[in-house]
Protein backbone atom coordinates (compact mmCIF):
# COMPACT_ATOMS: atom_id res chain seq x y z
CA UNK A 1 0.00 0.00 0.00
CA UNK A 2 2.70 2.19 1.05
CA UNK A 3 4.80 1.19 -1.99
CA UNK A 4 1.93 1.94 -4.50
CA UNK A 5 1.61 5.42 -3.31
CA UNK A 6 5.26 6.63 -3.00
CA UNK A 7 5.09 4.93 -6.76
CA UNK A 8 2.54 6.99 -7.93
CA UNK A 9 3.73 9.94 -6.18
CA UNK A 10 7.13 9.36 -8.66
CA UNK A 11 4.46 9.01 -11.41
CA UNK A 12 2.87 12.12 -10.48
CA UNK A 13 6.44 13.94 -10.53
CA UNK A 14 7.19 12.84 -13.89
CA UNK A 15 4.40 13.93 -15.44
CA UNK A 16 4.67 17.31 -13.51
CA UNK A 17 7.75 17.65 -15.13
CA UNK A 18 6.52 16.40 -18.46
CA UNK A 19 4.34 19.28 -18.48
CA UNK A 20 6.37 21.80 -17.18
CA UNK A 21 8.90 21.34 -19.99
CA UNK A 22 6.38 20.65 -22.85
CA UNK A 23 3.61 22.85 -22.26
CA UNK A 24 4.38 25.99 -24.22
CA UNK A 25 5.66 24.01 -27.56
CA UNK A 26 2.89 25.08 -29.99
CA UNK A 27 5.26 25.68 -33.72
CA UNK A 28 4.50 22.39 -35.31
CA UNK A 29 7.57 22.65 -36.67
CA UNK A 30 9.68 21.66 -33.70
CA UNK A 31 7.86 19.34 -32.32
CA UNK A 32 10.25 16.35 -32.48
CA UNK A 33 13.07 18.80 -30.68
CA UNK A 34 9.97 19.59 -27.84
CA UNK A 35 10.04 16.16 -27.52
CA UNK A 36 13.38 15.10 -27.19
CA UNK A 37 13.83 18.13 -24.48
CA UNK A 38 11.28 16.34 -22.80
CA UNK A 39 12.26 12.97 -22.80
CA UNK A 40 15.60 14.41 -21.57
CA UNK A 41 14.25 16.17 -18.69
CA UNK A 42 12.25 12.98 -17.96
CA UNK A 43 15.87 11.21 -18.06
CA UNK A 44 16.66 14.31 -15.73
CA UNK A 45 13.74 13.85 -13.12
CA UNK A 46 14.78 10.10 -12.69
CA UNK A 47 18.35 11.46 -12.14
CA UNK A 48 16.94 13.88 -9.79
CA UNK A 49 14.83 11.39 -8.08
CA UNK A 50 18.31 9.04 -7.44
CA UNK A 51 20.37 11.90 -6.50
CA UNK A 52 18.03 13.27 -4.15
CA UNK A 53 19.23 10.44 -1.55
CA UNK A 54 22.79 11.48 -1.96
CA UNK A 55 21.95 14.93 -1.80
CA UNK A 56 23.83 16.07 -4.86
CA UNK A 57 25.38 19.28 -6.04
CA UNK A 58 22.62 20.61 -8.02
CA UNK A 59 25.02 22.73 -10.61
CA UNK A 60 26.83 19.02 -11.49
CA UNK A 61 23.26 17.74 -12.46
CA UNK A 62 21.74 21.15 -14.09
CA UNK A 63 25.19 20.69 -16.54
CA UNK A 64 24.48 17.21 -16.88
CA UNK A 65 20.96 17.69 -18.50
CA UNK A 66 22.01 20.36 -20.80
CA UNK A 67 24.68 18.48 -22.11
CA UNK A 68 22.30 15.70 -22.51
CA UNK A 69 19.07 18.35 -24.15
CA UNK A 70 22.40 19.45 -26.32
CA UNK A 71 23.15 15.94 -27.84
CA UNK A 72 19.83 15.15 -28.45
CA UNK A 73 18.85 18.23 -29.75
CA UNK A 74 21.80 18.51 -32.48
CA UNK A 75 20.73 14.61 -32.95
CA UNK A 76 17.55 15.83 -33.85
CA UNK A 77 18.88 19.27 -36.17
CA UNK A 78 21.26 16.10 -37.95
CA UNK A 79 24.21 16.98 -39.62
CA UNK A 80 23.97 20.61 -40.22
CA UNK A 81 26.35 22.98 -38.70
CA UNK A 82 26.57 24.33 -34.81
CA UNK A 83 24.74 27.37 -35.83
CA UNK A 84 20.96 27.02 -35.17
CA UNK A 85 20.31 30.49 -36.59
CA UNK A 86 22.87 30.82 -40.06
CA UNK A 87 21.38 27.30 -40.87
CA UNK A 88 17.62 28.76 -40.83
CA UNK A 89 19.14 31.56 -42.39
CA UNK A 90 20.81 30.06 -45.47
CA UNK A 91 17.70 27.99 -45.90
CA UNK A 92 16.14 31.61 -45.98
CA UNK A 93 13.61 31.18 -43.24
CA UNK A 94 14.22 32.46 -39.40
CA UNK A 95 11.81 32.62 -36.90
CA UNK A 96 11.96 35.42 -34.02
CA UNK A 97 10.49 35.84 -31.12
CA UNK A 98 9.11 38.76 -30.63
CA UNK A 99 6.30 40.39 -27.78
CA UNK A 100 2.92 40.47 -29.11
CA UNK A 101 1.38 43.41 -26.81
CA UNK A 102 3.66 45.96 -26.33
CA UNK A 103 3.22 48.91 -28.47
CA UNK A 104 6.04 51.06 -30.19
CA UNK A 105 8.10 47.94 -29.88
CA UNK A 106 6.59 44.59 -30.67
CA UNK A 107 2.80 44.43 -31.48
CA UNK A 108 0.32 42.42 -33.50
CA UNK A 109 -2.20 44.35 -34.92
CA UNK A 110 -5.49 43.65 -35.76
CA UNK A 111 -5.09 43.01 -39.53
CA UNK A 112 -2.19 39.97 -38.29
CA UNK A 113 0.65 42.63 -39.25
CA UNK A 114 3.30 43.22 -37.18
CA UNK A 115 5.11 46.68 -35.95
CA UNK A 116 7.24 48.23 -33.39
CA UNK A 117 10.90 48.79 -32.98
CA UNK A 118 12.04 45.13 -32.04
CA UNK A 119 10.32 43.89 -35.42
CA UNK A 120 12.50 46.73 -37.25
CA UNK A 121 14.81 45.45 -35.68
CA UNK A 122 14.55 41.41 -36.49
CA UNK A 123 13.68 42.68 -39.97
CA UNK A 124 17.04 44.32 -40.01
CA UNK A 125 19.13 41.63 -38.73
CA UNK A 126 17.32 38.48 -40.79
CA UNK A 127 17.79 41.11 -44.23
CA UNK A 128 21.57 41.12 -43.03
CA UNK A 129 21.56 36.89 -42.72
CA UNK A 130 20.01 36.85 -46.35
CA UNK A 131 16.16 35.86 -45.49
CA UNK A 132 13.40 37.69 -47.09
CA UNK A 133 11.04 39.69 -45.23
CA UNK A 134 8.56 36.94 -46.22
CA UNK A 135 11.08 34.43 -45.24
CA UNK A 136 10.28 35.35 -41.41
CA UNK A 137 7.76 33.94 -39.30
CA UNK A 138 7.14 35.90 -36.02
CA UNK A 139 5.66 33.79 -32.90
CA UNK A 140 4.80 35.35 -29.26
CA UNK A 141 7.48 35.14 -26.78
CA UNK A 142 6.58 36.46 -23.62
CA UNK A 143 8.87 37.11 -20.71
CA UNK A 144 8.54 34.36 -18.88
CA UNK A 145 8.91 31.95 -21.72
CA UNK A 146 11.62 33.25 -23.94
CA UNK A 147 14.94 31.28 -22.10
CA UNK A 148 12.90 27.98 -23.10
CA UNK A 149 11.92 28.78 -26.20
CA UNK A 150 15.51 29.90 -27.44
CA UNK A 151 16.54 26.67 -25.47
CA UNK A 152 14.20 24.31 -27.33
CA UNK A 153 15.17 25.79 -30.52
CA UNK A 154 11.80 26.66 -31.12
CA UNK A 155 12.49 30.49 -32.00
CA UNK A 156 16.20 31.31 -34.25
CA UNK A 157 16.49 34.80 -31.82
CA UNK A 158 14.18 36.69 -30.26
CA UNK A 159 14.38 40.47 -29.96
CA UNK A 160 11.56 41.32 -27.63
CA UNK A 161 12.71 43.80 -24.82
CA UNK A 162 15.30 41.24 -23.62
CA UNK A 163 17.74 42.62 -20.92
CA UNK A 164 20.76 41.61 -20.84
CA UNK A 165 21.70 39.59 -17.48
CA UNK A 166 23.88 37.52 -16.01
CA UNK A 167 21.41 34.94 -15.16
CA UNK A 168 19.99 34.98 -18.42
CA UNK A 169 23.16 34.27 -19.63
CA UNK A 170 23.63 31.24 -18.21
CA UNK A 171 20.93 29.89 -20.03
CA UNK A 172 21.11 31.90 -23.56
CA UNK A 173 23.62 33.80 -25.92
CA UNK A 174 23.07 37.40 -26.62
CA UNK A 175 24.08 39.58 -29.30
CA UNK A 176 23.97 43.22 -28.65
CA UNK A 177 22.91 45.69 -27.20
CA UNK A 178 20.98 46.87 -29.58
CA UNK A 179 19.16 49.35 -27.61
CA UNK A 180 20.10 50.54 -24.08
CA UNK A 181 16.92 51.70 -22.36
CA UNK A 182 16.38 53.73 -18.86
CA UNK A 183 14.22 53.37 -16.26
CA UNK A 184 11.57 56.13 -16.43
CA UNK A 185 7.99 56.80 -14.86
CA UNK A 186 5.14 57.76 -16.52
CA UNK A 187 2.63 60.31 -14.79
CA UNK A 188 -0.63 62.63 -16.07
CA UNK A 189 0.36 65.10 -17.97
CA UNK A 190 -0.45 68.01 -15.11
CA UNK A 191 1.53 66.22 -12.55
CA UNK A 192 3.96 68.43 -11.70
CA UNK A 193 5.12 67.25 -8.17
CA UNK A 194 6.82 64.09 -9.44
CA UNK A 195 10.25 64.98 -11.02
CA UNK A 196 12.17 61.94 -10.64
CA UNK A 197 12.07 59.02 -8.66
CA UNK A 198 12.97 60.51 -5.48
CA UNK A 199 9.84 62.42 -5.06
CA UNK A 200 7.49 59.29 -5.17
CA UNK A 201 7.78 58.89 -1.34
CA UNK A 202 4.01 58.37 0.21
CA UNK A 203 2.85 58.01 -3.49
CA UNK A 204 1.80 54.92 -4.77
CA UNK A 205 3.95 53.11 -7.62
CA UNK A 206 2.85 50.91 -10.47
CA UNK A 207 4.37 48.39 -12.12
CA UNK A 208 3.35 44.60 -13.36
CA UNK A 209 3.51 41.74 -10.44
CA UNK A 210 7.45 40.23 -10.50
CA UNK A 211 8.92 43.04 -12.41
CA UNK A 212 12.15 44.49 -10.88
CA UNK A 213 11.36 47.99 -11.58
CA UNK A 214 9.24 49.12 -8.98
CA UNK A 215 11.28 47.19 -6.37
CA UNK A 216 14.48 49.30 -7.33
CA UNK A 217 12.74 52.67 -7.13
CA UNK A 218 11.99 51.69 -3.57
CA UNK A 219 15.19 49.64 -2.78
CA UNK A 220 17.31 52.80 -3.88
CA UNK A 221 15.46 56.21 -4.25
CA UNK A 222 12.01 56.34 -1.83
CA UNK A 223 11.92 54.24 0.78
CA UNK A 224 8.58 55.15 1.70
CA UNK A 225 6.74 54.31 -2.22
CA UNK A 226 3.97 52.17 -2.46
CA UNK A 227 3.70 49.30 -5.17
CA UNK A 228 0.58 48.56 -6.87
CA UNK A 229 1.43 45.62 -9.23
CA UNK A 230 -1.00 44.56 -12.23
CA UNK A 231 -0.91 41.64 -14.53
CA UNK A 232 -0.22 44.02 -17.50
CA UNK A 233 1.03 47.18 -18.01
CA UNK A 234 -2.16 48.31 -20.05
CA UNK A 235 -3.99 48.13 -16.46
CA UNK A 236 -1.16 50.22 -14.76
CA UNK A 237 -2.01 52.62 -17.08
CA UNK A 238 -6.11 52.51 -16.82
CA UNK A 239 -5.17 52.89 -12.77
CA UNK A 240 -3.03 55.63 -13.50
CA UNK A 241 -5.33 57.43 -15.49
CA UNK A 242 -8.41 57.03 -12.93
CA UNK A 243 -6.26 58.63 -10.26
CA UNK A 244 -5.84 55.27 -8.36
CA UNK A 245 -2.11 55.35 -8.64
CA UNK A 246 0.36 58.30 -8.96
CA UNK A 247 2.72 56.58 -11.46
CA UNK A 248 3.74 53.89 -13.65
CA UNK A 249 7.78 52.70 -13.66
CA UNK A 250 9.17 50.23 -16.37
CA UNK A 251 11.77 51.00 -19.28
CA UNK A 252 11.24 54.29 -21.34
CA UNK A 253 10.86 53.20 -24.61
CA UNK A 254 7.89 51.11 -22.89
CA UNK A 255 6.30 54.22 -21.56
CA UNK A 256 6.79 56.31 -24.66
CA UNK A 257 4.64 53.71 -26.43
CA UNK A 258 1.59 54.30 -23.94
CA UNK A 259 2.35 58.55 -23.98
CA UNK A 260 1.92 58.22 -27.46
CA UNK A 261 -1.52 56.43 -27.16
CA UNK A 262 -3.08 59.12 -24.62
CA UNK A 263 -1.44 62.17 -25.81
CA UNK A 264 -2.01 65.41 -23.68
CA UNK A 265 -2.90 62.87 -20.65
CA UNK A 266 0.09 61.38 -19.90
CA UNK A 267 3.81 61.88 -19.86
CA UNK A 268 7.00 60.38 -19.31
CA UNK A 269 8.85 62.60 -16.65
CA UNK A 270 12.05 61.32 -18.81
CA UNK A 271 14.70 61.34 -15.78
CA UNK A 272 15.88 57.99 -16.53
CA UNK A 273 17.78 55.92 -14.22
CA UNK A 274 19.07 52.07 -14.17
CA UNK A 275 19.96 51.37 -17.42
CA UNK A 276 18.76 48.13 -18.72
CA UNK A 277 20.33 46.98 -22.06
CA UNK A 278 18.33 45.24 -24.77
CA UNK A 279 20.38 42.46 -26.80
CA UNK A 280 19.00 39.59 -28.78
CA UNK A 281 18.87 36.50 -27.61
CA UNK A 282 19.88 33.57 -29.06
CA UNK A 283 20.59 29.83 -28.65
CA UNK A 284 23.52 28.73 -25.77
CA UNK A 285 27.21 28.68 -27.48
CA UNK A 286 26.42 30.27 -30.76
CA UNK A 287 29.01 32.27 -31.10
CA UNK A 288 29.24 32.37 -34.96
CA UNK A 289 25.38 33.74 -35.57
CA UNK A 290 26.10 35.95 -32.13
CA UNK A 291 28.86 37.74 -34.19
CA UNK A 292 26.84 37.75 -37.62
CA UNK A 293 24.11 39.55 -35.41
CA UNK A 294 26.26 41.80 -33.66
CA UNK A 295 27.70 42.97 -37.09
CA UNK A 296 23.98 43.22 -38.34
CA UNK A 297 23.33 45.29 -35.66
CA UNK A 298 26.71 47.32 -35.86
CA UNK A 299 25.28 47.87 -39.14
CA UNK A 300 21.93 48.80 -38.42
CA UNK A 301 23.04 51.81 -36.05
CA UNK A 302 25.48 52.80 -38.28
CA UNK A 303 23.71 53.54 -41.60
CA UNK A 304 21.07 55.17 -39.86
CA UNK A 305 18.31 52.65 -40.05
CA UNK A 306 18.14 52.50 -36.43
CA UNK A 307 17.41 55.67 -35.62
CA UNK A 308 14.58 55.91 -38.48
CA UNK A 309 13.06 52.94 -37.27
CA UNK A 310 13.04 54.23 -33.91
CA UNK A 311 11.54 57.51 -35.28
CA UNK A 312 8.83 55.48 -37.50
CA UNK A 313 7.50 53.34 -34.46
CA UNK A 314 8.35 55.10 -30.82
CA UNK A 315 8.54 58.76 -32.26
CA UNK A 316 11.20 61.22 -33.46
CA UNK A 317 10.76 62.95 -30.20
CA UNK A 318 11.59 60.15 -28.13
CA UNK A 319 15.45 61.27 -26.70
CA UNK A 320 18.39 59.10 -27.13
CA UNK A 321 21.08 59.68 -24.13
CA UNK A 322 23.06 56.22 -25.47
CA UNK A 323 23.53 55.04 -28.44
CA UNK A 324 24.23 51.21 -28.41
CA UNK A 325 27.71 49.72 -29.41
CA UNK A 326 27.01 45.93 -30.07
CA UNK A 327 29.80 44.34 -28.01
CA UNK A 328 28.69 41.15 -25.72
CA UNK B 1 18.36 20.70 -9.62
CA UNK B 2 19.27 23.99 -8.22
CA UNK B 3 16.12 24.80 -4.83
CA UNK B 4 18.79 27.49 -3.04
CA UNK B 5 16.37 30.49 -3.69
CA UNK B 6 14.19 28.66 -1.33
CA UNK B 7 16.23 29.88 1.16
CA UNK B 8 17.26 33.38 0.34
CA UNK B 9 16.12 36.01 2.07
CA UNK B 10 14.62 38.17 -0.28
CA UNK B 11 11.87 35.72 -1.04
CA UNK B 12 9.24 35.69 1.61
CA UNK B 13 8.48 31.91 0.55
CA UNK B 14 6.52 31.40 4.06
CA UNK B 15 5.32 34.61 4.15
CA UNK B 16 3.64 34.14 0.15
CA UNK B 17 2.12 31.04 1.47
CA UNK B 18 0.88 32.41 4.65
CA UNK B 19 -0.91 34.99 2.67
CA UNK B 20 -2.32 32.54 0.44
CA UNK B 21 -3.67 30.69 3.61
CA UNK B 22 -5.19 33.81 4.91
CA UNK B 23 -6.90 34.72 1.67
CA UNK B 24 -8.63 31.01 1.76
CA UNK B 25 -9.55 31.01 5.01
CA UNK B 26 -11.48 34.34 4.89
CA UNK B 27 -13.09 33.82 1.84
CA UNK B 28 -13.73 30.60 2.93
CA UNK B 29 -15.73 32.15 5.70
CA UNK B 30 -17.29 34.64 3.73
CA UNK B 31 -18.48 32.23 1.06
CA UNK B 32 -19.76 30.02 3.37
CA UNK B 33 -22.05 32.51 4.88
CA UNK B 34 -23.07 33.96 1.71
CA UNK B 35 -23.44 30.16 -0.04
CA UNK B 36 -25.75 29.59 2.85
CA UNK B 37 -27.81 32.44 2.37
CA UNK B 38 -28.21 32.12 -1.22
CA UNK B 39 -29.33 28.61 -0.65
CA UNK B 40 -31.75 29.47 1.87
CA UNK B 41 -33.48 32.01 -0.68
CA UNK B 42 -33.37 29.42 -3.70
CA UNK B 43 -35.56 27.26 -1.44
CA UNK B 44 -37.24 30.08 0.10
CA UNK B 45 -41.22 30.63 -0.49
CA UNK B 46 -40.79 33.90 -1.74
CA UNK B 47 -40.31 33.97 -5.40
CA UNK B 48 -38.30 37.43 -5.59
CA UNK B 49 -35.44 35.86 -3.62
CA UNK B 50 -35.85 32.95 -5.34
CA UNK B 51 -35.08 34.83 -8.38
CA UNK B 52 -32.76 36.83 -7.26
CA UNK B 53 -30.98 34.10 -5.97
CA UNK B 54 -30.61 31.81 -8.58
CA UNK B 55 -30.27 35.00 -11.41
CA UNK B 56 -27.03 35.96 -8.89
CA UNK B 57 -25.53 31.90 -8.87
CA UNK B 58 -26.43 31.53 -12.64
CA UNK B 59 -24.63 34.97 -13.81
CA UNK B 60 -21.58 34.90 -11.05
CA UNK B 61 -20.43 31.25 -11.37
CA UNK B 62 -20.77 31.71 -15.15
CA UNK B 63 -17.91 34.75 -14.72
CA UNK B 64 -14.03 33.85 -15.21
CA UNK B 65 -12.80 34.34 -11.67
CA UNK B 66 -9.96 36.46 -12.99
CA UNK B 67 -12.24 38.79 -14.80
CA UNK B 68 -14.34 39.20 -11.43
CA UNK B 69 -11.00 40.03 -9.19
CA UNK B 70 -9.76 42.57 -12.08
CA UNK B 71 -13.02 43.95 -12.33
CA UNK B 72 -13.16 44.45 -8.28
CA UNK B 73 -9.72 46.45 -8.80
CA UNK B 74 -9.97 48.29 -11.64
CA UNK B 75 -14.35 48.69 -12.01
CA UNK B 76 -15.35 48.49 -8.19
CA UNK B 77 -12.26 50.25 -6.85
CA UNK B 78 -10.73 52.40 -9.52
CA UNK B 79 -13.09 53.47 -11.15
CA UNK B 80 -16.51 53.48 -8.59
CA UNK B 81 -14.27 54.44 -6.16
CA UNK B 82 -15.09 52.13 -3.50
CA UNK B 83 -12.43 52.36 -0.36
CA UNK B 84 -11.85 49.18 1.93
CA UNK B 85 -9.20 51.12 3.85
CA UNK B 86 -8.42 53.98 4.77
CA UNK B 87 -5.64 56.26 3.36
CA UNK B 88 -3.99 58.44 6.44
CA UNK B 89 -2.26 61.52 4.84
CA UNK B 90 1.47 61.55 5.27
CA UNK B 91 1.79 58.11 5.47
CA UNK B 92 3.86 55.29 3.13
CA UNK B 93 0.42 54.25 1.63
CA UNK B 94 1.92 50.62 1.53
CA UNK B 95 -0.67 49.01 4.21
CA UNK B 96 -3.30 50.95 2.76
CA UNK B 97 -2.63 49.64 -0.40
CA UNK B 98 -1.99 46.06 0.92
CA UNK B 99 -5.32 45.79 2.95
CA UNK B 100 -7.60 47.33 -0.05
CA UNK B 101 -5.98 44.88 -2.31
CA UNK B 102 -6.38 41.81 0.37
CA UNK B 103 -9.98 42.59 0.59
CA UNK B 104 -10.84 43.97 -2.49
CA UNK B 105 -9.60 39.54 -3.65
CA UNK B 106 -11.64 38.29 -0.61
CA UNK B 107 -14.67 40.13 -1.60
CA UNK B 108 -14.22 39.15 -4.99
CA UNK B 109 -13.22 35.14 -3.65
CA UNK B 110 -16.54 35.80 -1.74
CA UNK B 111 -18.68 36.69 -4.35
CA UNK B 112 -17.68 33.88 -7.01
CA UNK B 113 -17.08 30.80 -3.91
CA UNK B 114 -20.83 31.70 -2.51
CA UNK B 115 -22.45 30.63 -5.97
CA UNK B 116 -20.53 26.87 -5.93
CA UNK B 117 -21.44 26.97 -2.02
CA UNK B 118 -24.67 27.80 -2.31
CA UNK B 119 -25.24 24.67 -5.34
CA UNK B 120 -23.55 22.22 -3.37
CA UNK B 121 -25.43 23.07 0.04
CA UNK B 122 -28.91 23.10 -2.63
CA UNK B 123 -28.21 19.13 -3.78
CA UNK B 124 -27.42 18.62 0.24
CA UNK B 125 -31.12 20.02 0.54
CA UNK B 126 -32.37 17.80 -1.33
CA UNK B 127 -30.80 14.15 0.09
CA UNK B 128 -33.51 15.53 3.02
CA UNK B 129 -36.40 13.61 2.40
CA UNK B 130 -39.36 15.77 2.03
CA UNK B 131 -40.89 14.35 4.74
CA UNK B 132 -39.02 15.63 7.10
CA UNK B 133 -39.84 19.41 6.26
CA UNK B 134 -43.50 18.31 5.40
CA UNK B 135 -43.57 16.82 9.33
CA UNK B 136 -41.75 20.13 10.70
CA UNK B 137 -44.32 22.48 9.35
CA UNK B 138 -47.26 20.28 10.74
CA UNK B 139 -45.92 20.91 14.01
CA UNK B 140 -46.29 24.55 13.19
CA UNK B 141 -42.70 25.74 12.46
CA UNK B 142 -41.68 28.51 10.71
CA UNK B 143 -40.20 28.36 7.17
CA UNK B 144 -36.77 29.98 8.91
CA UNK B 145 -37.19 27.32 11.75
CA UNK B 146 -37.91 24.25 9.20
CA UNK B 147 -34.62 24.86 7.27
CA UNK B 148 -32.52 26.28 10.61
CA UNK B 149 -33.35 23.60 12.26
CA UNK B 150 -34.45 20.15 10.49
CA UNK B 151 -33.27 20.51 6.93
CA UNK B 152 -29.95 22.72 6.99
CA UNK B 153 -28.60 20.61 9.47
CA UNK B 154 -28.87 17.48 7.81
CA UNK B 155 -28.38 19.42 4.34
CA UNK B 156 -24.67 20.29 5.22
CA UNK B 157 -23.62 16.99 7.01
CA UNK B 158 -24.79 15.57 3.43
CA UNK B 159 -22.34 17.48 1.64
CA UNK B 160 -18.90 18.03 3.41
CA UNK B 161 -17.11 16.13 0.83
CA UNK B 162 -18.23 18.39 -1.74
CA UNK B 163 -17.78 21.80 0.17
CA UNK B 164 -14.26 20.45 0.32
CA UNK B 165 -13.94 20.09 -3.05
CA UNK B 166 -15.11 23.27 -3.25
CA UNK B 167 -12.53 24.33 -0.11
CA UNK B 168 -9.68 23.19 -2.46
CA UNK B 169 -10.66 25.05 -5.61
CA UNK B 170 -10.53 27.88 -4.05
CA UNK B 171 -7.18 27.55 -2.36
CA UNK B 172 -5.69 27.32 -5.93
CA UNK B 173 -8.15 29.73 -6.77
CA UNK B 174 -6.42 32.40 -4.79
CA UNK B 175 -3.73 32.82 -7.54
CA UNK B 176 -5.73 35.09 -9.64
CA UNK B 177 -5.67 37.85 -6.85
CA UNK B 178 -2.05 38.32 -7.70
CA UNK B 179 -3.29 40.24 -11.09
CA UNK B 180 -4.13 42.74 -8.31
CA UNK B 181 -1.04 42.49 -6.70
CA UNK B 182 -1.72 40.76 -3.59
CA UNK B 183 1.49 39.26 -2.36
CA UNK B 184 0.67 35.43 -2.36
CA UNK B 185 2.19 32.20 -3.95
CA UNK B 186 1.63 33.05 -7.45
CA UNK B 187 2.58 36.64 -7.53
CA UNK B 188 6.29 35.29 -5.82
CA UNK B 189 5.96 32.92 -8.36
CA UNK B 190 6.21 35.59 -10.95
CA UNK B 191 9.38 37.05 -9.19
CA UNK B 192 11.23 33.95 -8.96
CA UNK B 193 10.50 33.51 -12.83
CA UNK B 194 11.57 36.89 -13.46
CA UNK B 195 14.59 36.86 -11.06
CA UNK B 196 16.04 33.25 -11.36
CA UNK B 197 15.23 32.93 -15.00
CA UNK B 198 17.34 29.86 -15.07
CA UNK B 199 15.40 27.84 -13.21
CA UNK B 200 11.97 27.48 -14.16
CA UNK B 201 11.59 24.00 -13.70
CA UNK B 202 12.69 24.45 -10.08
CA UNK B 203 10.22 27.41 -9.47
CA UNK B 204 7.29 25.30 -10.21
CA UNK B 205 8.23 22.15 -8.47
CA UNK B 206 8.30 24.68 -5.71
CA UNK B 207 5.26 26.03 -5.91
CA UNK B 208 3.40 23.02 -7.17
CA UNK B 209 4.81 21.19 -3.95
CA UNK B 210 3.67 24.28 -1.78
CA UNK B 211 0.12 23.89 -2.95
CA UNK B 212 -0.08 20.35 -2.88
CA UNK B 213 0.98 20.56 0.91
CA UNK B 214 -1.52 22.93 1.97
CA UNK B 215 -4.75 21.24 -0.31
CA UNK B 216 -3.65 17.63 0.29
CA UNK B 217 -4.41 17.68 4.07
CA UNK B 218 -8.10 19.81 3.30
CA UNK B 219 -9.27 17.28 1.25
CA UNK B 220 -8.12 14.21 3.63
CA UNK B 221 -9.52 15.91 6.94
CA UNK B 222 -12.68 17.16 5.12
CA UNK B 223 -13.36 13.10 3.49
CA UNK B 224 -12.72 12.41 7.42
CA UNK B 225 -15.22 14.51 8.37
CA UNK B 226 -17.77 13.60 5.88
CA UNK B 227 -17.55 10.27 7.11
CA UNK B 228 -17.93 10.99 10.91
CA UNK B 229 -20.67 12.94 10.22
CA UNK B 230 -23.16 11.85 7.29
CA UNK B 231 -26.38 11.42 8.29
CA UNK B 232 -27.12 7.35 8.12
CA UNK B 233 -30.19 6.58 6.56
Amino acid sequence: MKLRRIGSAVAGAVALALVVTGCSSSTPQTTASSIASAASSVASAGQSVASAAQSAAGSALSSAKSSVAGAVSSAVAGAVADSQVLTHAGDGKVTVGIKFDQPGLGLKNPDGTFSGFDVEVAKYVADQLGVKPDGITFVESKSAEREGLIERGEVDYIVATYSITDARKEKVNFAGPYFIAAQDLLVKSDNTEITGPEAMAGKILCSVTGSTSAQKVKDNYAADVALQEYGTYTECVEALRSGAVDAVTTDNVILAGYAAQYPGELKVVGKGFSVENYGIGLKKGDTAGTAKINAAIASMIASGAWRQALDDTVGSDFNVTVTPTPTS
Amino acid sequence: MDFSFVTDPRYDLLGAFWMTVQLTFWSAIGSFVLGVILAAMRVSPVPLMRSFAGGFVNIIRNIPLTLIIIMMSQVVANQLGLRLAVREAGVNPQAFLNSQNFRLAVLGFIIYTSTFVCEAIRSGINTVPPGQAEAARAIGLRFTQVLGIVVLPQAIRAVIAPLGSVLIALTKNTTVASAIGVAEAAALMVTLQENESDKPTEVFLVVAAGFILLTLPTGLIFGAFAKKYQVKR
